[in-house]
């Protein structure tokens, strides 16, 4: 019996597990990229993000105030201050050689070949003494080895937000998403509903040739494009990338909606008919919040391919502040800062923030069935 | 209120006519069933007179009006789907005034209206749940709803109980044949199930491959078939139908001639003897057919027993508590005026 029911079969593991891997490929590097944006400059060079929520150590050199600050009390000179200079964190260890830079403990006294005597506290306050009144123009190296708490900060949001224009970015990416999301939805839906249930002639004609509109590719109409902006007098303007959004994403959206359309059942159509509906009525009081499923899952789609979109934007859209898209933005900071770790990794973040969002809000239509209990067994 | 009235009506789908010529009268208030097995173009006439379907030829008339031309929400008519085809995301409520929108009676007329509706149907606690909330039947029942409350002048119910168990579609049936008695409105009902339409009409249509078989009360079409699909179809078990001749001697089944009694006038020739199982009695003096028992089927108050005789197999009902064990020979008669003569080429009665 055990071969009939309730065993799953091998292949059922090489799913579990491929799905795991897939969703473990990436979750984590997104994980480390949210982590890492909260997290300043220096503690994203000297450890991994995964390091973030323990104590990071790190090495540094420190010159002592200059050999002229010192100040004699009693018959000692004496220079002090602290090797912090205001950052947080406590001395684990310190030296006063490159050879041995953790020989001593905080609090340690070390003396140094010339007779100096040096000591630094945990808190990293350094005291030198000497005995006489010391010469030179550079102070002092300590080698000293910090131990940071794991630090929260958000210092790099703010910074690419307001003074990096991924801000300003984000807006205009905005006013490109939205209006190129809705515009072809509107058009779409009415498409579907006429190339599912009203009968005309060339009906089967006009939805093979938008089937066949699927496999144009863009790239082949970006400059025939442009320039038909150009003659018409739109130009690089954020109506005509809504356009070029629109009538790139129309063909699927027609042939996804009017699937799904044309699935409903005929019967709640015409009963409806028979109840007096007009076909604007069906459209909209059976047919729109019927495919709610439908329409959400298309808008998923749309909204994530324009937000990622670079090319499209590229062409239809000016280089400057007011029309510059987050991923141009993004291209740019590459070329100009691009060692700066907590500045890209923010800047990441900001842009994948926003389709994560509409992903997790919006993901159950994808999944929910509108039409449970419309028609036996639904 | 109207009466219906179909004239020569036919549809084609392209090449293929499968409406031929159909005409029907329907009286006002009147209770019509149509019913065939499937294909029979039951439901493409409902669908006609719904408005779904285009007519190809011939006319529709609802009251005095012909519709042939106008739009499902013009004719008056309401409808009640095999599927229910109730809004899934409207509520019962919604539902029920979904047919109202287009009256032009106030909001509170409105609102009484669908109470009364949800009231005759036992529904006006429901009124807020979702279709999906519901059960079966009471999906139904918001169908029946929401085609009731426009008050049509037809009602017209495709299949409406197929989708119910058997429980259920019993219950449902008399629930529709009360809310006829007590609204008074034509219905037309189309139904692959016998019982449903004896149960149910006042008048009864059958159907067959596009032509009207016969019209008339279930009594008119279970005792006096028109011809022998008529016979087989109404009444179960189906009627039996036995080769014979009828010549100048009379009534020859199998050899044994029989006096032609009351077909003595007709053509002679080969034709079908019909009887139905529960006319049969056991009748060892003077049987009709003789065979051995070879199956029986139980159903409580009697039993179906399957007797082979010389002519076929025939079925006889018998009593429940004693039926003739299986393997024993009886014989079979029955009265003569329950016997019914069809002609073996045509089908048609004899009587």
């Amino acid at each position: 019996m055990d071969n009939i029911a309730g065993k799953k079969s091998a292949l059922s593991w090489v799913v579990n597990l491929s799905v795991i891997a897939l969703v473990l490929l990436w979750t984590i590097p997104t994980f480390g990229l949210l982590i890492s944006s909260f997290r300043d400059r220096d503690q994203i060079t000297s450890s991994g993000w995964w390091t973030a929520l323990s104590a990071s150590e790190r090495n540094v050199i420190v010159r002592a105030a200059a050999p002229d600050s010192a100040v004699k009390v009693g018959d000692v000179w004496t220079i002090s201050g602290s090797v912090l200079e205001g950052a947080s964190g406590t001395v684990t260890a310190f030296g006063i050689t490159s050879r041995a830079p953790v020989d001593f403990a905080p609090g340690a006294v070390a003396t140094h070949r010339n007779g100096t005597v040096i000591t630094v506290e945990s808190d990293g306050a350094y005291r030198l003494e000497y005995a006489e009144e010391p010469e030179g123009g550079k102070g002092q190296r300590l080698f000293v080895t910090l131990k940071s708490a794991p630090g929260v900060t958000l210092e790099n949001y703010s910074q690419v937000l307001f003074s990096e224009g991924i801000g300003r970015s984000f807006l205009n990416t905005f006013t490109v998403t939205i209006p190129a999301t809705v515009i072809p939805i509107l058009i779409a839906a009415y498409a579907a509903y006429a190339l599912a249930w009203m009968e005309f002639p060339g009906r089967t004609i006009l939805i093979a040739v938008i089937v066949g509109l699927l496999v144009v590719p863009l790239q082949m109409s970006l400059i025939p494009l442009l320039s038909l902006h150009n003659k018409i007098g739109l130009g690089k303007s954020y109506a005509g990338i809504w356009l070029a959004h629109t009538a790139f994403g129309l063909p699927l959206a027609i042939y996804l909606l009017r699937n799904y359309i044309a699935g409903l059942p005929r019967e709640i159509i015409e009963s409806a008919r028979v109840d007096g509906a007009s076909d604007f009525d069906i459209f909209r009081r059976i047919i729109l919040p019927l495919s709610f499923p439908a329409l959400a899952s298309f808008a998923i789609f749309q909204f994530l391919w324009v937000w990622n979109d670079l090319l499209v934007a590229t062409v239809f859209l000016g280089n400057n502040e007011n029309q510059l898209v987050m991923t141009g933005r993004l291209r740019e900071l590459l070329g100009s800062r691009g060692g700066d770790w907590d500045i890209l990794a923010a800047s990441a973040f900001v842009s994948i923030a926003v389709p994560l969002a509409v992903f997790f809000s919006m993901q159950k239509y994808l999944v929910r069935g509108l039409l449970a209990g419309s028609v036996k067994g639904g | 209120m109207a009466n219906l009235a179909l004239r020569n009506l036919v549809k084609t789908y392209g090449q293929t006519e499968v409406l031929h010529s159909i005409s029907l009268d329907v009286e006002d208030g009147e209770f019509v069933v149509f019913v065939g097995p499937s294909g029979c173009g039951k439901s493409t006439t409902l669908r006609l007179i719904a408005g779904l379907e285009e007519v190809s030829s011939g006319a529709i008339m609802i009251g005095d009006r012909e519709v042939n031309n106008l739009e499902p929400k013009e004719r008056d008519i309401a409808m009640v789907f095999q599927n229910y085809a109730i809004y899934p995301h409207m509520t019962v409520k919604k539902n029920i005034a979904f047919g109202l929108r287009s009256s032009k009676a106030s909001k509170v007329d409105k609102e009484a209206r669908i109470q009364e509706v949800a009231g005759i149907l036992d529904m006006v606690e429901l009124l807020d749940r979702k279709p999906s909330q519901l059960s079966g039947g009471q999906r139904q029942r918001v169908a029946i709803g929401r085609a009731m409350v426009r008050d049509p002048a037809v009602f017209l119910f495709d299949e409406p109980l197929s989708n119910l168990d058997a429980q259920l579609r019993t219950q449902m049936r008399l629930e529709i044949k009360k809310l006829h008695q007590r609204v008074g409105n034509t219905i037309v009902f189309v139904t692959h199930d016998q019982v449903e339409a004896m149960t149910m009409a006042d008048r009864i249509v059958v159907m067959k491959d596009g032509h009207i078989q016969q019209v008339g009360t279930p009594e008119e079409v279970y005792h006096s078939p028109a011809n022998s699909f008529v016979a087989r179809f109404i009444g179960a078990p189906s009627m039996n139908l036995l080769p014979a001749e009828l010549s100048a001697e009379g009534l020859t089944l199998a050899g044994k001639v029989l006096d032609a009694g009351r077909w003595a006038a007709s053509p002679v020739g080969k034709v079908l003897l019909g009887v139905r199982p529960n006319d049969l009695y056991i009748d060892e003096i003077r049987p009709l057919f003789e065979g051995r028992v070879s199956l029986r089927e139980p159903l409580g108050s009697e039993t179906l027993i399957y007797v082979e005789t010389e002519h076929g197999e025939v079925i006889a009902r018998a009593d429940g508590r004693m039926p003739p064990e299986v393997g024993a020979t009886i014989g079979l008669g029955a009265r003569t005026e329950d016997l019914h003569l069809f002609d073996a080429a045509s089908g048609v009665s004899l009587s």
